[in-house]
Order: structure tokens, then C-alpha cells, then sequence
């Protein structure tokens, strides 16, 4: 019995920690084992890198001995820092406008051709039209962090939380503690003249506006709803009338335990105003933690087919490491009077050995916490529309919210993990089957990505969705781990509407940005990257991309220094020219990331040829089937008018029937070709 | 830049277990690849749309700017870097005491991180002063005994001095309670102190909030909400694993 062989995709990490801490507990009360150099050969041996054997259906063939992370060492810079980058390629990268240099660039959103760029003193607004080159369309200075923006028609909404937020979008401050030239809430900017935004009005709120998610119900067309998340303390009832920071039984209006929904009339959006304060944390009653992943609990279940002694610890069952095994041996074999261990003895040892175990360890299972109150508020929310559901990251909770009634949002499903420190934010995939949480542990200005930092602190976890219920699966943490004077944690980014898969890219401030395939869901798995080297190699600086979007094609990085950077995807073995191009079909009038838009593919030549790819990869058709298929499919492309339809048809007819998913995307979008 | 961080024997001490509690996790942090990768690092040739003149200006803004913005703070935010960073400091006594005292495995956990979370954090704090020229207090962590020295002050600080009349401080007595408490009393001890702990670092983000011009400093801004914010998080969860507690009983 050599204890449990680590699952890929690293969820064998939580069980190790956790070994981790057994070995520690046994050593300090008393076991005379032997050093800790026993318990580390007894460890179970992960994964050298477990992103290759991630990709073992057949996606690729990984090369026996991975070269180390070319993230790794990167010299540093501001505007020339070393860089390495995988399967993406940069377009451009642009400095931001001189107003802004120096200042904190934070959240994106786009409208046709502009991109919208947050910065600590206001909003940068890029025409990119040419991706290579952005050009300035304006920079609008109004100092407020963290300046998150949205765009919806002809309105822009900004977030303004920092206390030095002025109504006059002045640029120096506020000296009073309570002043009435403080602005924190929402600003709106009229932007039909692009080039001359027009700040209309503003809604103040307790808290002001860390982030917002602009709701635009696709049923209604005349009005928009904002759900303002704010992080930062109450103001004091003196500056904002009404505000309360106390506890919601002694203070029935308390800022506390509460988000704020804004009504925009779209036809009137100087009449914005708060409508609601869903107090949707109530009676949250949810566990700490999420149990086993399913990878942990095969690799109990095999070791238990395999003799292995089983027992439960902390609450959780784990596999017995031999010599663990031995010295509960030797000393239950003392109680019975020494000599050799017989079959009956073994039997006897393995039905007294939890009561050994409890007894060595005094346990109480505390891991399920009780009920208790709520968090106060979410960081951010995110939400799709078209599917009724938000994700709300609220302090040390995931939510799952039901908005079919936009101003009265209420929860389904709530998550704790002891491994999160702080929810920060969601996203669904594109069926809203699954969503992942971040956790930004360390509030991103904190270096959570060393060697030494575990790859469940600060990560993704990944749930499906299941009647209405969150079920962990994985964590995803960056795997080049960052030195001690870069920022990093787990934070913002966006699903790339690849067909028929689950792939997003994701902010990792100084980490840079990861491209990650999360379609098996036990096994999300790195597949592109780009880092530059720290912003000053002498001390901590901030910043690193803060956000990271796709949109239309374009994958655009706000780094909070260097500026606006723009990516595209590159072909790989993890994803093909045609998946990209099948991707790049998908056009948005425009984009607010926490807005989650469904991606529809039109049906085109590339997503057929992206379905075959998939196929190919994921060998699930014979070869000269899926050669047949390409071959009939080529020839149709160069075809026109009634022949290709009747091409089309006669492929699709042919196919007709098969029981293989991928199979009917691709007779369905062969249909949808010949219409 | 040196940084007067904590004394490197202090650091040894304090993190002495986390390599323990930690050291399988190296394994799962090996630097690899997915196979297929040939790219090494390579020196900034992005396509970068400004000109090496114009990029080597607006650095030199960007560095003036970092300078500048370093110039509105008041004495109510050196106050509070000064006085959180002791205050962290305890933090870390009380949580290195875990591994010793027989905690369970979420106390463990949580006390790990709250090592992790503040040593940052302090280390931020002596950034930000000593990035300011304003004095930078050095710790010294003695088992249970906490020295602040702070550089231009005669008298060193610690436990029962000043430091202990900062709000959620334990004094010594109850440093003394929860250092001999093992098992579950300790993690009930743990978890009330750290609760108290945390809430008095709460009152001290209030305080410097409800001081007039505290809060222009970005840093300080981003840090004082990060810690409210990461502190009530913590007490809440801290709440209810001491309810738990209290029900198993």
C-alpha cells in the first residue's frame, strides 16, 4: 500500500494539505514517528505537471520533461519589462493618456469600436478600431476610485468609492471627514457625443460604489437597473442623510447586510435613483466547506478497494499512510499482548482504528459551522440576464441569485469555503451549467502567488449548477508562481465564446493573464498566458492586469500601469484557427463583463470545421469518418447557391440520427448552412 | 531598498511551522508547462505604440507621480500605519501559537492564513512609511513578549505598554490564558481573542476614516478598507465557527 496517487488538475492538493497538517498534528501530540522527512516520502507524489495530464483526452501529446515557466524571472520594468507569452499574440500596447499616467487603471467596458477604461482620476475612452494602434477619443478627468465603468445606449455609469471623490470631479480632494462636495455612488455620464461626455447626474449611496453590474432585462426596453456593491465603510448620516452603520435589528434602515438597486429610466436618467435594498443575505445558513472534490474521492474509493485503511479526520475521510498504519499497529498489537499480527488481528485493528484515531486526535468535527449572520455586502455581482441568475461574491460567500424580478433579487444557493478568504466575483458559462468563483485574497495589492502560497488561496473554484444548487468540483490557481514584489491574486475576466466549450481569460494583476479551458470541470487546465516581468524590481509597485476581456475578437488587458494592452488568440494544440474563427463570429454591440452576455455562434463554415476539430481531438469518431466529413465539407465551402445547399443537406441527411453530441452541433449548423 | 522588516530570526520563528503545515504544497506549485511550449522569456519587443522618446517621458511622469501621490498623507494615517503594524503583530503571536496548542484543522487553517494575510500586511505598512521618510517601526517577536521598535524614539514599546492600550489588544493575562490552552479550549480561546483582536483593528480603520483628510492617500485608502473589509469577513466566519462550537457541546 503506497497511500493514494494525486488526480491531476491539483484538487489531490487539497488532500495533501490537509495531510500536511494531520502529520504536523500527530508529530505535536506525541507520535513517535519518524521525522518529517518520512512523512514527506510518504506524501503522495503530485503531478510534476498536472496541466499535461489534464489534456490526456487526446488533445495533445506533452513533452516528457516541461521546460521551466518562461514567467519565471522576468526582468522587470515599466515600460520595458521582460515578457513571455504563450498562444496569444500582442497587437499593441498603449500608455495611458498623460492625466492618467502614475494613476491606477482599473475595469473595462466597450460599445462598438470604443473601449471604456477606468482609471483612479476618470475614464479614458479608446476607438480601437484599429487594434494596433488605439487611438484617444477622450480622457475625462473626474477623480474617484475605483472608477469601474459600464456603458448602456447612451449612458456611462462610473463607480466612485474613495473618499476623496468630488461632485465637481475636482482633482483635489476632499480634506473634511464629512463634507458635502463628496461624491461616492454612481455618476452618470450622457455619451452621445463620444468625444464630449456630459456628467447628467449622480445617485449618492451609504457606501459608495466599489463595483456596479448594469441589469438590462431583455424583456424590458425602457429601463436599465444598476446593483451597486459597496466594500467600504458607511458614511456618516451628517454627509449622506439616512445612512446607518448599525446593526439591522436595532437599525431597521442600516446600510449593512443590504445591496442597492438603481432604477435608470433610460429617457430620463437624471431621475435615477435607488428602488431597492434586497437584504438578500438573511438567514444565510450555508457550510463552510464544500467537501471533497470528486478527484479526491475517487482516490479514496480506489484506496479502499485496494485494502488501504480508511479513516475519518477532521470531518473528511483519508487514507492512512503506512507507517501511520504501523505505529496504530504497534501499539494496538501492545494492548493485546504483542507478538505477530494475525488475519484476525488485522480485522479487529481495522474496525478499532477510528476509535484510535479519535481518541489519539480528540476531535470534535468544527468544520460545520453553524448558522450565524450574514455577510454585510457583496464585492461584485454578476449577472445574465438572459438565464434569470446572478452570481453575487459577497465576503466570505458565493451566491446564486434568482433576478427574473429585476429590483427584487432573490437567493437560490449559498457557498462558504474555508479556503476563500474574500468572494470577489463570478462567471457563468455560457449555459449557465457551471460558474467559478475568485477569491482575491489579500484585496490585490498583496504578492499571492509565491511558491510557497497554497494553490487554494487566492484561486478560482469551480461549481456546477444542479437544480439550483452550487457543487464544487476544482480550484484554479496561476501556475507560474510570482516573486515577492508582485501583486497577485486571483481577479477579473470573461468567457471567449469557443464553441462548445467552457474557456475564459482571467486577470492575475502582476501574475499577467491566463487563458483557461475549465470545460471538464474537474480538470481546468492553463491552455495560453502572457506576464511581464514586476513594474520595479526593487520593491513591491502596483500593478499588472487589472481586467481582461474578450470582445469580439479582441482579448484587451487594462494594466494598471503600462496602459491598454491587446492580444488575439494564436492557434495551439489546445485550440484551433477554426475554433478561433468560430469564436470571432460572435459580435457584441457592446460589453459590460459583469452583465454576462449570451454568446450565440452564427452558423458559418468555421463552426462546422471547429466542430470536426473537436472531434479530431477529442478522437471520439474514427479518423477517415471525420477526413470524410472535412473533405465533403471543403468542397461544399467552394460551392454556391442550389448545389451547395443540396451538398449540405446530403451531408447533414447522412449523419442524421447519430448519438453523438458533437455529432448533431455539426448536423445542426450544416442545416442552418444550407438555409 | 531595505525595507526594516522583521528581524529575519523573528520571520524564522514565526514561519517555522508554515513550511510544515505547507510542504507538499511546493510539490503542486513545480513550475511547468503543458507540453508544446518553446517560448523563453523574451526582452520587450511588444508592440509598444508610443516612441522610445515619448515612453521614456512618460516614465519619468509616472515615477514623479508615484512621488507626488506620496506627499497627501496626514499624521492620522502614519498613526494608523504605525499602530497596525504592532497591532498585526499580535496577531501573528497568537496565531503561531496554533500548531503547538493541539488547534483543530480550520483553526489551523484560518490562523495560516491570518499569519500569511498580515506579515504582508505589515510588510506593506513599513513600505508605505518608509516610502514617505516617516520612522518605521521594526518588530521583535519574542515567544509571547512583542517589542516595537520604532527608530528616533528612546523607549521601545512593548506588551503593556503603549501598544496594548490600541484598541482589541490582548494584554498579557489573556496572551497568558490562550498560550497554555490546548485543544478545543484553545481554539475557542483563539477564536474570542482574534474576534476581539480584529474588531479593535476595525475601530482603528474608523478612527482614522472619521479624521479630516485622512483617506487623499490612495494606499492608504485601498489598505485601511482592505483590512475593514477582510477583518469583518474573518470575524463573521470566526463567529459562527465559535457558534458551532457552542452547539457541539
Amino acid at each position: 500500500m503506497n497511500g493514494f496517487s494525486c488526480r491531476p488538475g491539483g484538487s489531490c492538493l487539497v488532500a495533501n494539505m490537509l495531510w500536511a497538517v494531520f502529520f504536523v498534528a500527530v508529530l505535536l501530540t506525541g507520535c513517535s514517528s519518524g521525522s518529517m522527512m518520512d512523512a514527506g516520502d510518504a506524501m503522495p507524489a503530485a503531478d510534476a505537471a498536472p496541466a499535461m495530464d489534464a489534456m490526456d483526452a487526446g488533445m495533445a501529446s506533452a513533452s516528457a520533461e516541461a521546460p521551466a515557466d518562461p514567467r519565471i524571472g522576468l526582468g522587470a520594468g515599466l515600460f520595458d519589462a521582460e515578457e513571455a507569452i504563450w498562444n496569444l499574440s500582442m497587437l499593441s500596447t498603449t500608455p495611458p493618456a498623460e492625466d492618467f499616467l502614475g494613476v491606477t487603471n482599473s475595469d473595462l467596458a466597450f460599445q462598438g469600436d470604443y473601449v471604456f477604461q477606468g482609471n483612479y482620476n476618470g475614464v479614458m475612452i479608446w476607438d480601437v478600431s484599429d487594434p494596433s494602434m488605439p487611438e484617444l477619443v477622450k480622457d475625462y478627468l473626474c477623480p474617484a476610485s475605483q472608477s469601474d465603468v459600464s456603458v448602456y445606449g447612451n449612458l456611462m455609469f462610473v463607480s466612485g468609492e474613495g473618499t476623496s471623490g468630488r461632485l465637481d470631479c475636482g482633482t483635489q480632494g476632499v480634506d473634511e471627514a464629512i463634507s458635502a462636495d463628496r461624491l461616492r455612488g454612481i455618476r452618470i455620464f450622457d455619451i452621445s457625443d463620444i468625444q464630449n461626455p456630459e456628467y447628467i447626474h449622480n445617485v449618492q449611496t451609504c457606501r459608495g460604489s466599489h463595483t456596479h453590474s448594469v441589469l438590462k432585462d431583455p424583456d424590458v426596453d425602457d429601463k436599465v437597473w444598476i446593483y451597486v456593491s459597496g466594500s467600504a465603510g458607511v458614511r456618516p448620516d451628517a454627509e449622506l442623510s439616512g445612512c446607518s452603520s448599525m446593526a439591522p435589528d436595532e437599525d431597521p434602515n442600516s446600510a449593512l447586510f443590504r445591496i442597492e438597486v438603481i432604477e435608470v429610466p433610460l429617457d430620463a436618467p437624471e431621475t435615477a435613483a435607488i428602488v431597492s435594498s434586497p437584504r438578500i443575505f438573511e438567514d444565510l445558513v450555508a457550510p463552510p466547506t464544500h467537501g471533497m472534490s470528486p478527484a479526491d474521492q475517487r482516490a479514496i474509493d480506489e484506496a479502499k478497494a485496494a485494502g488501504a485503511f480508511v479513516v475519518e479526520l477532521f470531518g473528511q475521510e483519508r487514507v492512512l499512510p503506512d507507517q501511520f498504519v504501523a505505529q496504530f499497529m504497534a501499539g494496538f498489537m501492545q494492548s493485546r499482548g504483542g507478538g505477530d499480527a494475525t488475519a484476525a488481528d488485522s480485522a479487529a485493528f481495522r474496525e478499532a482504528l477510528p476509535g484510535m484515531i479519535a481518541a489519539r486526535f480528540g476531535m470534535s468535527d468544527d468544520e460545520d459551522e453553524g448558522p450565524g449572520r450574514g455577510p454585510t455586502q457583496c464585492h461584485d455581482i454578476t449577472l445574465y440576464p438572459e438565464m434569470d441568475l446572478a452570481g453575487g461574491a459577497c465576503e466570505g460567500y458565493g451566491l446564486l441569485l434568482d433576478i427574473s424580478d429585476p429590483a427584487n433579487p432573490f437567493r437560490m444557493d449559498a457557498v462558504a469555503d474555508s479556503n476563500f478568504s474574500y468572494w470577489h466575483s463570478a462567471t457563468f458559462n455560457n449555459d449557465a451549467t457551471k460558474v467559478l468563483f475568485t477569491d482575491e485574497w489579500g484585496g490585490g495589492g498583496q504578492p499571492k502567488c509565491r511558491e510557497d502560497d497554497p494553490v487554494e488561496w487566492g484561486a478560482n473554484a469551480h461549481f456546477t449548477i444542479e437544480d439550483g444548487e452550487m457543487v464544487f468540483h476544482s480550484y484554479y490557481k496561476l501556475p507560474a508562481p510570482q516573486t515577492s514584489v508582485e501583486n497577485c491574486v486571483a481577479h477579473n475576466g470573461s468567457l471567449i465564446p469557443i464553441p462548445d466549450r467552457d474557456v475564459w481569460v482571467q486577470s492575475w494583476y502582476q501574475g499577467g493573464i491566463s487563458v483557461i479551458d475549465w470545460t471538464d470541470i474537474n480538470n481546468p487546465t492553463e491552455i495560453g498566458f502572457h506576464d511581464r516581468g514586476p513594474v520595479n524590481a526593487d520593491q513591491q509597485g502596483n500593478g499588472g492586469s487589472w481586467s481582461v476581456y474578450w470582445y469580439n475578437g479582441l482579448i484587451v488587458s487594462s494594466e494598471i500601469s503600462r496602459g491598454l494592452d491587446i492580444f488575439e488568440l494564436t492557434p495551439s494544440d489546445y485550440l484551433t484557427a477554426n475554433e478561433i474563427a468560430a469564436a470571432n463570429t460572435v459580435q457584441l454591440d457592446y460589453l459590460n463583463a459583469q452583465g454576462q452576455p449570451m454568446y450565440r455562434w452564427p452558423h458559418s463554415f468555421a463552426l462546422a470545421h471547429a466542430y470536426l476539430d473537436q472531434m479530431e481531438r477529442a478522437g471520439s469518431m474514427a479518423p477517415e469518418r471525420t477526413a470524410r466529413m472535412r473533405m465533403g465539407l471543403e468542397r461544399a465551402e467552394g460551392m454556391s447557391g442550389a448545389e451547395q445547399t443540396t451538398m449540405l443537406t446530403n451531408m447533414a441527411n447522412r449523419l442524421d440520427g447519430a448519438d453523438d453530441r458533437k455529432v448533431q452541433l455539426f448536423v445542426e449548423t450544416l442545416r442552418g448552412l444550407s438555409s | 531598498m531595505l525595507l526594516n522588516p522583521i528581524s529575519t530570526d523573528d520571520v524564522t520563528l514565526i514561519a517555522r511551522f508554515i513550511p510544515l503545515m505547507l510542504l507538499c504544497l511546493t510539490v503542486g506549485c513545480a513550475a511547468t508547462l503543458p507540453g508544446g511550449i518553446s517560448e523563453a522569456p523574451i526582452p520587450s519587443d511588444s508592440p509598444q505604440t508610443a516612441s522610445d522618446q515619448d515612453l521614456a517621458e512618460m516614465e519619468a511622469i509616472f515615477w514623479e507621480r508615484q512621488r507626488e501621490a506620496m506627499t497627501r498623507y496626514t499624521d492620522a494615517e502614519v498613526d494608523f500605519m504605525t499602530g497596525m503594524i504592532g497591532h498585526h503583530a499580535q496577531a501573528l503571536i497568537m496565531s503561531e501559537l496554533a500548531p503547538t496548542n493541539g488547534a483543530s484543522s480550520s483553526i489551523k487553517t484560518l490562523s495560516a492564513r491570518i499569519i500569511n494575510a498580515q506579515m504582508d500586511e505589515i510588510a506593506t505598512m513599513q513600505r508605505w512609511l518608509e516610502n514617505r521618510g516617516e520612522p518605521v517601526p521594526e518588530v521583535h517577536i519574542d515567544g509571547l513578549d512583542l517589542m516595537i521598535h520604532i527608530p528616533g524614539q528612546e523607549h521601545t514599546m512593548g506588551q503593556g505598554h503603549e501598544h496594548s492600550m490600541m484598541p482589541g489588544m490582548l494584554t498579557r493575562a489573556q496572551l497568558e490564558e490562550l498560550a497554555v490552552a490546548t485543544g478545543s479550549e484553545f481554539d475557542r480561546l483563539y477564536l474570542t481573542y482574534m474576534i476581539q483582536h480584529h474588531e479593535g483593528a476595525i475601530v482603528m480603520v474608523d478612527k482614522m476614516f472619521s479624521t479630516d483628510g485622512a483617506g487623499n492617500d490612495e494606499q492608504a485608502f485601498r489598505l485601511a478598507t482592505d483590512i475593514n473589509v477582510d477583518q469583518k469577513t474573518e470575524i463573521a466566519r470566526m463567529r459562527k465557527m465559535l457558534d458551532a462550537m457552542a452547539e457541539d457541546k
